[in-house]
């Protein structure tokens, strides 16, 4: 097994780093105030190519894998997770649409994209409720040459900052009842409801799209119709949870740092911290969490780069590392004393931000129930 | 303006700079397990050079003498825009002073004939000697510029330079060929893009050792090298306390005068 990162990925992730570092963190204390995302980041975003990372060449986008993808939000989101988020969920929007789209949406909708000149989302979730994808209520109804919509969709991420939605509705019954549909957001009767507040993730938009007899064009549908269930399948274990994990690596990463430069730093009994077994056990703790994240993160990717299916691993590393990424952050918090409570401090960023990543992008315990399934196949009995 | 050259070295990362270590019986730098960049003035001579390719479309060629090891620092600036490096390297090259670096660059430079301008950083990290640039320009019979905070091309060929000075700065107008050595102010930082990292994989990194540049070996190396390390010294950071007594004016006064004392103020 070859585990040595390639000449190419340490180029991306160094060119990512020293782009984060110059260019997000002085925006970080303003987005943590205003809650949100900083749009004037999208023009020197695209032009280094994060926004059209894995949009192909021919749609004006990079054309880079998924390994690569991994790289470039870990290393966003080491210094600024909710920005990282932002791009995780325009990278879905991408993919939807390149591995769904018929080539006259692929030619209209991806180079934008790929090129920062706007933004996308995709919506799934519903008030009542994300994981239980087939109890989804808003609908779809085709009337003459356009499409019907009716719903509400929450908790979507840059749903106030996309100029396109992709939607997820009812057009039928059953598991073949769901179909996707491209709805521009200045369509008749799609309209943005409430933004939401939240305490983690802040520079990250989320909030409501509300769609009131929403009128859109019939060839706006995405995929065959009845195929929406294949589409929110895909898109979210593909892109979405390896971009979810990529997004909490780099907070684990974050932790690791900040916990060891604060343990190496702050003096007591007349020697750093570290030297305290107490504490080292806790950076031991968390430089091997850091490390089998990294590996089920990067194996995940790796396997979609290599048209492996990967749906069990994907989840694996979602659920995982989103874990991984709250529990490092506690103890690096715990290793700062009282500092790590102070807003001075990164740490309790870290704490707040790893939390969202949890339920978002398919809940820890839809994580799980992938994984119960899997873990459980082979000694299950036919018949 | 048709060809730049950049001279680029590969010194530890100044993040890893408190790992850094002294070998005591050589007196060099223990550089294992520290990573190598760019120095960073070297960046802003390449930023200086991409601006006139962008521009006017000069050939940007990467110059530098270091280990073979030494690739990855080139790549990455190939992936800042650079069209093609040269990594001049030789075990016989390994101990060259100021002056036999010199010597090797300005022998390679000649092989890179023509061109119009040569770009530099102003000092390195490591060596911080900032001979290197004025002795390659000196061996080569070219004007040589430092100090450069701005450059752009002006009327009929010619450039107008910014050199910094002591109190200010002068605008010189100057005519290739020129070696320019630049400073941190010369540009904004620049990022390799997602596509020039890719397109970087294609450049070439043309290795060159002595047999290609033929110098006798009295002039290069140990041998060649007129000035020899005596002794280096570390120097040794410790804190000192002082305690102070007496009422809160009298120990106020004491500080002020321990200040004074000291020359900080």
């Amino acid at each position: 097994m070859d585990f040595k990162l390639s000449e190419r990925e340490d180029l991306l992730r160094k060119s990512t780093r020293e782009f984060a570092e110059s260019e997000i963190t002085p925006r970080i204390e303003g987005m943590e105030e205003s809650g949100e995302f900083p749009l004037d980041l999208l023009k020197p975003m695209a032009k280094l190519g994060i926004t059209g990372l894995i949009a192909p060449p021919e749609y004006g986008g990079v054309g880079l894998g998924y390994l690569a993808r991994t790289i470039v939000l870990e290393e966003m989101s080491r210094v600024c997770a909710a920005v990282s988020m932002g791009m995780q969920v325009h990278h879905m929007a991408i993919a939807a649409l390149n591995d769904f789209g018929a080539e006259a949406q692929k030619k209209k909708y991806l180079p934008p994209l790929a090129r920062g000149e706007s933004m996308g989302c995709v919506a799934v979730t519903e008030p009542s409720g994300g994981s239980d994808v087939l109890g989804m209520q808003s609908t779809a109804e085709l009337k003459g040459d356009k499409w019907i919509l009716n719903g509400r969709k929450c908790f979507i991420t840059n749903s106030h900052i996309s100029d396109f939605w992709l939607v997820i509705a009812r057009t039928g019954e059953g598991p073949k009842g769901l179909s996707a549909f491209i709805v521009d957001k200045t369509a008749a009767g799609a309209k943005t409801g409430r933004k939401e507040h939240k305490f983690g993730l802040r520079g990250s938009n989320t909030g409501e799209l509300v769609m009131d007899n929403c009128e859109i064009p019939k060839e706006n549908i995405l995929g065959q119709e009845g195929g929406g269930l294949g589409v929110t399948l895909k898109t979210v274990s593909e892109s979405g949870r390896t971009g979810m994990a990529a997004v909490a690596l780099g907070i684990l990463q974050a932790c690791y740092e900040e916990a060891g430069k604060f343990a190496s730093e702050r003096v007591l009994y007349g020697k750093p911290i570290g030297a305290l077994q107490a504490i080292s056990f806790y950076m031991a703790e968390i430089y091997t969490e850091l490390d089998i994240c990294r590996l089920l993160c990067y194996r995940a990717s790796w396997m979609k780069d290599q048209n492996m299916r990967f749906d069990t691993e994907s989840a694996m590393a979602k659920s995982y590392t989103c874990d991984a990424a709250a529990r490092c952050a506690k103890k690096a918090i715990e290793i700062h004393g009282a500092y790590g409570i102070m807003k001075e401090y990164k740490v309790q960023r870290l704490l707040r931000d790893a939390m969202v990543t949890i339920s978002a992008g398919g809940t820890g315990e839809i994580g799980k129930v992938v994984l119960g399934r899997a873990a459980l196949a082979p000694f299950q009995k036919k018949g | 303006m048709e060809r730049v050259i950049v001279c680029i070295k590969p010194v530890p990362d100044p993040k890893a700079w408190d790992r850094l270590r002294m070998d005591p019986a050589t007196k060099t730098l223990i550089r294992e397990g520290i990573p190598s960049v760019i120095n960073p003035l070297d960046k802003q001579a390449l930023g200086a050079a991409l601006e006139i390719k962008d521009a006017h479309g000069a050939e940007v060629v990467l110059l530098s003498m270091a280990p073979a090891a030494s690739q990855p620092v080139l790549r990455e600036a190939l992936a800042l825009g650079a069209d093609r490096a040269v990594l001049v390297s030789d075990k016989v090259f390994a101990g060259s002073d100021t002056l036999a670096t010199a010597r090797i660059l300005s022998t390679a430079i000649r092989r890179l004939k023509p061109f119009d301008l040569i770009c530099c950083g102003n000092y390195t990290l490591d060596g911080s000697t900032a001979q290197v640039p004025s002795q390659i320009a000196e061996l080569l019979g070219i004007s040589n510029i430092m100090h450069v905070r701005q450059m752009e091309l002006g009327q009929a060929g010619k450039l107008l330079v910014t050199q910094k000075i002591e109190h200010g700065s002068v605008k010189l107008e100057a005519e290739p060929p020129l070696l320019l050595s630049f400073t941190k102010e010369a540009n904004k930082p620049r990022y390799s893009t997602f596509l020039e990292i890719l397109a970087a994989e294609q450049r070439e990194i043309a290795v060159w050792t002595n047999a290609d540049l033929n110098l006798d070996a009295g002039s290069i190396g140990l041998k060649g090298s007129p000035t020899q390390m005596a002794d280096l010294l570390v120097r040794k950071k410790t804190r000192q306390g002082l305690r102070l007594e007496g009422s809160p004016e009298e120990m106020a006064q004491q500080l002020a005068d321990k200040i004074h004392q000291l020359g900080v103020i």
